[in-house]
């Protein structure tokens, strides 16, 4: 295995140019696990971490190499809320939102975030140079991306009119070291609409558009119009049954999540 | 692939297989057995370290891209003849059972100790979300840790 560490962002790009086949290393905590399985044996590695182009986060932009931790402790309430619920600290000290958005889980925890912003991914090629893509765009199906093979994922970028309320949740078996067996994100905009996107629940993050429509402006949804949310949203879901939960169950708990959290975004 | 490290204080260097993980280099070519290998998937914390002074699983660090890091194992933590604070407070709360995650329950705990001197127990529990006890032996690494918190504050 050769393994190559730049520190510039030409540098990683040239290396991802000279070698399309290679594996990116960043946190470490999705690639090494398939490494241990003997799942994946790469030939070529780039390692991520020491490019510092891609290591901060300031305002709207943040950086692929940001991690879990440094998002728990920052100023956007919903994200907080999602990164202190990802694996351990252990985890949280490695793993990085660009890595969650390069794998593409269906249960990726930054991901619902990213989707209720409509934020885009900003990638770079030494050829092309740099492009962005709105997460729709870039998620295409489970753990597939439009990432092309000369490309790294160089930030997240949220949009210039942020929410005035935000909250995240997730239902796992326990509190740490869980993948989300449903995760929501449900944001209240300043023109009183909102948003609602899901995780684990589809092949990629979805919003659940029809129970946005029906929520339309309303600043304090309550009572029939509440449950009314829950049960388009439990409909819109695309759910599949597997170890961690069956398809009525998400469903169930999709509505549930997000009637919580809409209630919690109440004006 | 040769990586030169710092391992608990010394400079060290290493021959690293391929892809491997740290884990696998401190414990097969440094003789640094206290990590413990387990799960493999960053879930049990049993292998926890100390890299470039962030508390992370060992088994998730690709060895080959450690060159120029610091890592702080169990070993770099006392000395047998000066237990770290937290050792000693595990040890006289009676908080090891089979031992074999107690390696990493230290290091995470010394890390806690280090960044908070007086957590509370809700700070302890999430300090040590990500190492698991199968002896389920947590409550006496709690009350060792609580102690050790009430000592200092």
């Amino acid at each position: 295995m050769e393994i190559v560490r730049p520190t510039t962002l030409d540098d990683a790009l040239a290396a991802r140019d000279a070698l399309p086949g290679a594996d990116l290393l960043a946190g470490g905590t999705d690639l090494m696990v398939e490494v241990n399985f003997h799942h994946r044996e790469p030939e070529h590695v780039i390692a991520l971490r020491r490019v510092s182009e891609i290591a901060g986060w300031e305002g709207r932009r943040i950086g692929a190499g940001v991690t879990w931790t440094r998002m728990e402790k920052g100023p956007l309430r919903a994200l907080a809320q999602l990164s202190r619920t990802v694996g351990s600290p252990q985890i949280r000290n490695a793993g990085t939102i660009g890595g969650n958005i390069g794998t593409a889980s269906p249960a990726g925890d930054g991901l619902p975030y990213l989707a209720a912003l409509d934020a885009e991914i900003e990638v770079a090629s030494a050829g092309r140079g740099v492009r962005r893509l709105r997460w729709d765009e870039f998620l295409v199906g489970v753990k597939q991306t439009a990432l092309r093979p000369d490309e790294i994922i160089i930030a997240a970028i949220l949009p210039e009119v942020m929410p005035v309320a935000e909250e995240f949740a997730k239902v796992g078996v326990r509190n740490a070291m869980v993948i989300s067996t449903v995760s929501a994100c449900v944001m209240r905009m300043p023109d009183s609409t909102w948003r609602i996107a899901l995780g684990s629940v589809a092949p990629t993050v979805i919003r659940a558009r029809r129970a946005e429509e029906l929520l339309g402006t309303t600043a304090a949804p309550r009572g029939s119009l509440l449950a009314e949310v829950a049960d388009a949203v439990a409909a819109e879901v695309r759910p599949i049954t597997d170890h961690r939960a069956t398809e009525a169950y998400r469903r169930h708990a999709s509505g549930v999540l997000v009637r919580r959290l809409v209630g919690r975004c109440a004006a | 692939m040769i990586v030169e490290l710092t391992v608990n204080g010394e400079p060290r260097v290493a021959t690293v297989p391929g892809s491997v993980s740290l884990l696998t280099v401190l414990r097969d070519e440094l003789a640094l057995p206290g990590s413990k290998n387990a799960c493999e998937q960053g879930e049990c914390g049993s292998c926890s370290v100390l890299f470039d002074g962030e508390l992370v699983c060992a088994c998730l660090v690709m060895a080959a891209d450690c060159d120029g890091s610091d890592v702080v194992t169990v070993e770099g933590i006392g000395t047998d003849e000066h237990l770290h604070p937290v050792q000693q407070a595990m040890l006289d709360a009676g908080a090891v059972q089979c031992g074999f995650c107690t390696p990493g329950f230290v290091v995470a705990a010394a890390r806690l100790i280090e960044t908070n001197p007086t957590p509370d127990a809700g700070d302890i529990r999430e300090a040590l979300a990500g190492n698991v006890c199968r002896c389920t032996g947590y409550g006496a690494i709690l009350r060792a840790l609580e102690s050790l918190a009430k000592g200092a504050s």
